[in-house]
């Protein structure tokens, strides 16, 4: 199977409440926060390469995953990071992030996905940033491909993937030929969640989340291949769509108070907030 | 002024869910004057869009048909956006089933998509959507360039239309065959978690537990829920570990939920357990490490082991209800 990871960054999850919005409010500033590739694409990695080995032999690729993401020359250090975990090659699009929206991500990912006709493009449910959740699945509508959003276990059968879904009130099961589009959730990284036809139904992996690059790995990714194209070269003049004009920082909250026990918990509620 | 479509969303036994009501609320600040319409597909549409010819809507649209009977986008967008060239903005609420299908349908229109929006004003002919972004740490406010307008709302953030009289009229609209690629998916079931518990993005109280609780989530947080009559929710960590189904997550990535009372149990406090329940009205947490962040957030906080406070605290509160009457 060839898999077409795309992967975005963003300025230090953990950190999201360190950043700041000048009184102007015309940005956010992340200064100080380290660049990261987003966690949901992360994730969509790691479920790239269950899905192209056998869970007990991952050294061996069966299959191809090929990272991308759209962005300044420094991006690439996210893309290097992505070969040494295990991606065969790499393809960055020169562009800045004020550049983009996420209608102008998935116009260009269109045009990739037209150049390396991938089996599955995997994508990571949302960015953690903008948090705006469209890309893979205004990709798939381009491409006229089927998809599964949010997807929670993905096993790799004769004929296609089954992939269960974490919807609202349930798990939704659907199974897709391929090619399509699927958007990964948190649970996909549990150690028994992806299975490719290589992997024994049983298989659990032995760790929690991703796989970490050994550090011969990281000397290995340096020479693996790495192109680079332009924007324009995909997705001619079209502009972004989506502009901000404003950004404000949410109402804080404070710190209450400590109460010694339940019963004067359970006063306080009662006549102090009036919530019970 | 803009003529706006609210696209339904039904449960499985086809009745309207809850989201519509909060996305006809939204779409009537997205009209700002203007006329909205809703559209609701389904294999039995026709008594979905029953229900919802109270709420002011020029038209209640209603695309029935055996082939939408599970919810698939590959199937619903096509529809969606054709119905939608009539309009100027399409919206639906932030649900699964809104973020799955709205931005395939903004997509198939050459539409920008405002996702999960708290709120949408217009000044100077111009939408302005208000974005939570960051992990509930900034607000931006969008505005998008396209001749069409697709958006999502997040149910929390937007109170629910009540019924406004009046009779809309109903109007049956004809199916639009999905693409090739719609051939390549099957539905093949849905295992809901039934529950007697009102939805966790509806309630009125949650009670979240984190994975401290262990196998005993459910020991521990069920009495506590029934004495409140309270939605369970859990942090991440907790779903992770399988203590509870994944759609029980409270955060920035699960649920977004703003209930009046919001009781955290054995919860640190992660930023992005915080920003899926930090618009809750009065926060409550019970942990044993006094550091712990939730602390900085709460309005009270009880520093406790809580394998004894809580089965406690369900006591007190039976005991409050019973005098309580």
């Amino acid at each position: 199977m060839k898999i077409l990871v795309p992967l975005k960054r963003v300025a230090d999850p953990a950190n999201h409440n360190k950043i700041k919005i000048p009184a102007s409010g015309d940005s956010v500033d992340t200064a100080g926060l380290e660049w990261q590739i987003n966690p949901f694409d992360l994730y969509a990695l790691e479920t790239a390469l269950r899905l192209t080995e056998n869970g007990k032999t991952p050294k061996k690729r069966e299959g191809e995953v090929v990272a991308v993401t759209l962005g300044p020359k420094e991006t690439e250090t996210n893309l290097r990071s992505a070969l040494a975990t295990g991606a065969d090659r790499a393809i960055r699009v020169e562009t800045t992030d004020e550049a983009l929206d996420g209608g102008l991500v998935a116009a260009a990912l269109k045009k990739i996905v037209e150049e390396e006709k991938p089996d599955l493009i995997l994508l990571g449910k949302q960015v953690v940033d903008g948090e705006n959740n469209m890309v893979g699945q205004a990709l798939a509508e381009l491409l006229d491909y089927p998809m599964a959003t949010f997807a929670a276990t993905i096993t790799e059968e004769a004929d296609g993937l089954l992939v269960e879904r974490e919807v609202d009130g349930g798990v939704a099961k659907v199974k897709l030929t391929l090619p399509a589009v699927i958007t990964v959730d948190l649970r996909i990284v549990s150690p028994g969640s992806v299975h490719s036809k290589h992997t024994d139904a049983g298989f659990k992996y032995g760790y929690e989340e991703v796989r970490f690059a050994p550090l011969p790995a990281i000397m290995q990714a340096k020479k693996k291949p790495l192109a680079v194209k332009n924007l324009a070269e995909l997705v001619g003049d079209q502009k972004i769509s989506t502009t901000y004009v404003k950004f404000e920082a949410p109402p804080g909250r404070k710190a209450g108070i400590k109460v010694k026990d339940v019963q004067e918990l359970v006063q306080k509620l009662a006549s102090e907030a009036k919530v019970i | 002024m803009a003529n706006v479509l609210v696209v339904a969303e039904l449960t499985e036994d086809g009745t309207v869910r809850k989201t519509t009501h909060s996305a006809i609320s939204f779409a009537k600040s997205a009209a700002a004057g203007g006329t909205f319409s809703i559209l609701v597909l389904g294999a039995a549409a026709k008594a979905g869009a029953a229900e919802l010819t109270g709420f002011g809507a020029a038209k209640v649209l209603a695309c029935e048909d055996a082939s939408l009977a599970n919810y698939l986008a590959e199937h619903y967008a096509p529809t969606v956006a054709e119905v939608g060239k009539g309009f100027d903005v399409l919206v639906a609420c932030a649900s699964s089933f809104g973020k799955d299908l709205m931005p395939r349908v903004a997509a198939r229109l050459g539409a920008a998509y405002a996702g999960d929006c708290a709120g949408v004003s217009a000044e100077g002919g111009k939408l302005t959507f208000k974005r939570p972004m960051f992990a509930g740490n900034a607000f931006g406010y969008c505005q998008l360039s396209t001749a069409k307008q697709v958006a999502t709302c997040r149910q929390s953030e937007v109170d629910p239309a009540e019924p406004s009289g009046g009779a809309s009229p109903v109007e049956a609209v004809a199916l639009v065959a999905p693409g090739a690629g719609a051939a390549r998916i099957k539905h093949l079931g849905v295992a809901s978690v039934k529950s007697e518990r009102p939805e966790l993005t509806e309630a009125s109280v949650v009670v979240s537990g984190g994975r401290a609780i262990k196998e005993k989530f459910f020991d521990i947080m069920e009495p506590l829920a029934d004495a409140l009559g309270a939605a369970i929710g859990a942090s991440r960590a907790a779903c992770d570990a399988g203590y509870c189904p994944g759609d029980f997550q409270v955060g920035q990535t699960g649920k977004i939920v703003a209930p009046s009372l919001y009781i955290a149990v054995g919860i640190s406090g992660a930023i992005q357990h915080i920003a899926g329940m930090k618009g809750s009205k009065t926060i409550v947490c019970v942990n044993k490490d006094p550091e712990a962040p939730i602390f900085q957030i709460s309005d009270y906080g009880l520093v406790a082991d809580l394998f004894q406070a809580v089965p406690a605290l369900v006591e007190e509160l039976k005991a409050h209800n019973a005098q309580k009457g």
